[in-house]
């Protein structure tokens, strides 16, 4: 299995990041470019093929520690 | 006065600060942070540095560093805690203060003298310093922005745990007195229970006259003033 995690900044965190990248994109002229938010994507090779038992391992990894849930989110998607 | 300074891999301040102890006439040694256990100390600095490379989130990698549960011990014990810069982001990664440090709204290295004024003198970590002094000390970061959501900024302003506030020269409170978008300009927090402490800037660069600085001798100053209080109120 594999594990494809994202995580992003919080709406009510302010994403220098996000708006310079946000600025540039306009800067080279693309057009219709709204709100950009930069975050982090991991890729999680995992081992056994028990998709619950996997989630919840891994939902408990990110809120410890994947992300921190003060400035963070985060989206966990599972592959077989 | 004994005091631990913890050693990450990356640390790098903890010299400055186990320096600092030794010339204000106090002891002072490593903890290095796969131990378990701290000694005995009277106090605990957790040094500025970039622990673990700051890989993933700062100070993320570094609270889970087996010293970590011996500090989160002596805390819970009243125990003194003064976390500098990375060591201020490792203790909210840890839940030991609340908010999180994130990167710098300019998203700019700062490295400069900033202005700190002093909300609360009555602190473990702040009794020595007069009251309405502007402390000049310096800045050394990537990601010292301070964040917290609106409730939690509010009861760290009503419980008087926010510390330190970057400010102008004269002491003012201005936007741009404040180098790296920290909400409300907060420099530097407590916990509730005022054993906790961290701050963005380096006092530890700021205690010699060589340095610019003997500002931040005050911070030390303070701890060591009220670990001797606490020493005496034991004795009586």
């Amino acid at each position: 299995m594999k594990a494809k995690i994202i995580i992003t900044p919080k709406k009510a965190v302010v994403d220098p990041q996000g708006k310079t990248v946000q600025g540039a994109l306009e800067h080279m002229g693309y057009t219709g470019v709204g709100t950009v938010r930069v975050g982090k994507y991991l890729e999680i090779e995992l081992s056994g093929n028990d998709q619950a038992a996997a989630r919840q391992q891994l939902d408990d990894a990110c809120r410890k520690f994947l992300s921190n849930p003060v400035i963070e989110d985060y989206k966990l998607e599972l592959e077989p | 006065m004994n005091i631990a300074v913890l050693q990450f891999p990356a640390s790098n301040c903890d010299q400055d600060a186990i320096h600092v102890i030794r010339l204000l006439g106090h002891h002072s040694y490593y903890v290095w942070h796969k131990d378990g256990g701290l000694g005995n100390p009277d106090a605990v600095i957790v040094p500025g540095g970039f622990s673990y490379g700051d890989y993933l989130r700062c100070g993320a990698i570094a609270r889970f560093s087996p010293v970590m549960q011996a500090v989160k011990r002596f805390a819970d014990d009243g125990g003194l805690v003064l976390g500098i810069c990375n060591g201020f982001q490792i203790l909210c990664e840890a839940g030991l203060l609340p908010g999180a440090l994130v990167r710098n709204r300019d998203l700019q290295f700062h490295c400069e003298h900033v202005f700190l004024k002093t909300l609360n003198s009555e602190t473990p970590f702040t009794n020595k310093i007069p009251v309405g002094k502007t402390l000049r000390v310096p800045i050394a970061h990537g990601e010292g922005c301070y964040f917290a959501d609106e409730a939690t900024l509010d009861g760290l302003f009503a419980n008087h745990q926010v510390l330190w506030q970057y400010c102008d020269v004269n002491g003012s409170l201005t936007e741009t007195a404040i180098p790296n978008g920290s909400l409300r300009g907060i420099a530097g927090i407590c916990n509730e229970r005022r054993n906790v402490a961290g701050l963005m800037p380096h006092p530890e660069r700021a205690s010699e006259e060589i340095l610019g600085s003997t500002d931040g001798r005050l911070i030390f100053e303070s701890v060591f003033a009220a670990l001797q209080n606490k020493a005496t109120a034991r004795a009586a």
